[in-house]
């Protein structure tokens, strides 16, 4: 039989080649080495626990919340949860899209969620819109946070996740801000032309 | 009341807002003590979550005062300091009935891929969250806990996601004494999941990131190997070197759908939202778990499909595993181990801003200007 030399690693032998610590070792190293080395005192093991009376539930199945009305929900569940939230109700034209979505497409197709994508693109520019004719206009020096750069001192804050990736993030911020002036501009001159005769 | 309201991609600001009111028998009303920004909210900032509607209130890790409670509340009274869950569950229904609170079939109308979750869109239950200085808790008496005297409350809103979801992708990885752990991903989740390994009995804990200063708190915090993968031609390959080409016995996933370390993955994914984020850090699992391994993947992702290597996982025998926490359920044991100091929650949070700051905060966060790791919101400074 021949013995494998000592270069071979060890996923082409029977074995690790080199042993993880030892017990004493990594405990004299480590905070609390080994506390759940039993499954047993590991909270989630097993994945299912039967047990609905340690929940705090005292009830088999909720009490409806009112307002249920009009309430969308996923047509995979069989009915409006009995709680939900109603933090931003559906309006508007996004609110159309979002429906659509929700009545015509399960969670299971990729339309639904690209409808709600639109839809959420429409809701941030209707709402960008509307703030221009509100007291409180949206300000994208002070809601992106860029203000961040400096730190209370006023010097510039240092490190960076992503130097290069970063460069990107004005171009998809700003882009479509110039995009949708640029088509505007195009409109509106193909339209005064088109009055000149 | 002030709250940080969602104005679309990469914008929010500080608004006044309604209140909330109880709205149904089991609700309570919390004043908000102390919040923290998750990496998921940064999904959100980013445009990534479907049906992130304008006037959202994004926070899912939050602690405060019962302020208001519904008729049926009775485990709760005005005045109790209570730490929140980050899931919203009824605890009822077939899956709470088993322990699979982040799962609740009650809370959530608009999908049933997912459970309820304060402040994070309406695909997960449209229930605004605690970067706020009020929220709506509902199941008051199912979610929320009182805060033991003993405990810090940088560590309570620690549990109510981050740490806990540390320590919960350590136990889905069923670590066997003196495994191999590797650790994609050095932000709170990872750190945590790291000391979280060793309670478990891994043998060797390594931390994959490429952020010096998050690297430097694996060493730290976690007492782990780490490895810089800008260092790096392919990471890949060097995890197989690390582990004499057997690959990682687990390999936990706490990155999720924003993962760097491939440009075009990048920037098809996370900037033009090609796809639902980027799906490198499971890749990079994918790759280097050892044959027959285990992979845990707790780092967050949405409902849009991704482009990842599923054959790979099918032909080396892998085993997937993966769930948000299912929160309430980690937090008797994981008191003790907090308590005793085998895992120091608190010792990641870097930055404290106050509520009217939070537009500053999540780019600094999202940019990790200044060595950011955890930030912290505090409405009661603002």
């Amino acid at each position: 039989m021949t013995e494998p030399s000592s270069d071979v690693p060890s996923a082409y032998v029977s074995d690790k080649r080199t042993p993880a610590p030892s017990r004493e070792e990594l405990r004299a190293r480590i905070p609390g080495w080994g506390a759940d080395l039993d499954p047993a005192d590991r909270p989630s093991h097993p994945k299912l626990q039967y047990a609905p009376d340690t929940t705090g539930a005292r009830w088999r199945f909720p009490d409806r919340q009112p307002g249920a009305e009009g309430r969308e929900h996923s047509i995979e569940h069989a009915f409006l949860t009995p709680v939900f939230g109603t933090a931003q109700p559906l309006h508007g034209a996004s609110g159309a899209i979002r429906r659509l979505a929700y009545v015509r497409f399960s969670e299971g197709r990729l339309a639904h969620w690209l409808l709600l994508i639109i839809g959420d693109r429409v809701d941030a520019w209707g709402s960008h819109l509307r703030s221009f004719a509100s007291l409180h206009p949206d300000n994208p020096i002070t809601e992106t946070g860029v203000l961040g750069e400096l730190s209370a001192s006023g010097s510039a804050r240092s490190g960076r996740s992503d130097r290069r990736h970063q460069l990107l993030d004005p171009v998809i911020v700003a882009g479509p801000w110039v995009a949708g002036a640029g088509a505007v501009f195009l409109g509106v001159r193909k339209a005064a032309r088109g009055l000149r005769g | 009341m002030r709250a940080m309201t969602y104005r679309g991609p990469y914008k929010l600001r500080v608004e006044e807002k309604d209140k909330p009111r109880i709205e149904h028998p089991n609700d309570a009303i919390v004043r908000v003590q102390l919040a923290a920004i998750c990496g998921s909210d940064l999904h959100l900032y980013h445009g990534l979550m479907p049906d992130t509607r304008v006037g959202h209130t994004f926070g899912h890790e939050f602690i405060g005062v019962v302020d208001e409670v519904g008729s049926s509340v009775e485990d709760l009274q005005v005045g109790d300091r209570v730490m929140v869950p980050f899931n919203i569950f009824c605890g009822s229904c077939w899956f709470c009935a088993r322990g699979l609170y982040s799962n609740c079939h009650n809370v959530n109308p608009n999908a049933t891929a997912v459970g309820g979750i304060y402040g994070y869109s309406h695909t997960t239950g449209g229930y605004d969250g605690g970067q706020a200085e009020y929220v709506r808790v509902p199941f008051a008496d199912v979610g929320p806990v009182k805060i033991p005297d003993w405990m810090h409350d940088e560590d309570a809103v620690l549990l109510t996601d981050a740490a806990a979801t540390g320590y919960f992708g350590a136990q889905l990885g069923e670590i066997a004494e003196g495994d191999t752990v590797v650790v994609l991903g050095a932000g709170p989740v990872g750190l945590i999941a790291a000391q979280s390994s060793w309670l478990m009995g891994a043998g060797r804990v390594i931390v994959i990131d490429h952020l010096p200063e998050r690297l430097e708190k694996a060493r730290t915090m976690a007492h782990a190997e780490t490895l810089d993968y800008d260092e790096y031609d392919d990471i890949v390959v060097e995890m197989k070197k690390q582990t004499d080409f057997l690959g990682a016995d687990v390999v936990i996933e706490a990155v999720g759908a924003e993962a760097d370390g491939n440009f075009l993955q990048h920037l098809a994914g996370t900037k033009l939202k090609l796809q639902g984020g980027s799906p490198v850090a499971l890749n990079w699992a994918i790759d280097g778990v050892r044959k027959g391994g285990t992979i845990s993947v707790v780092g967050a992702y949405g409902p849009i499909p991704n482009a990842v290597k599923f054959g790979d996982a099918l032909n080396k025998g892998l085993t997937l595993r993966m769930n948000q926490t299912p929160v309430k359920r980690q937090w008797p044991r994981m008191f003790e181990h907090v308590r005793n100091g085998h895992l120091t929650p608190r010792d990641m949070v870097t930055h404290r801003f106050p509520l009217e700051d939070i537009s500053e905060a999540y780019h600094v966060f999202s940019a990790k200007l200044d060595g950011c790791i955890k930030p912290l919101i505090v409405p009661s400074a603002s």
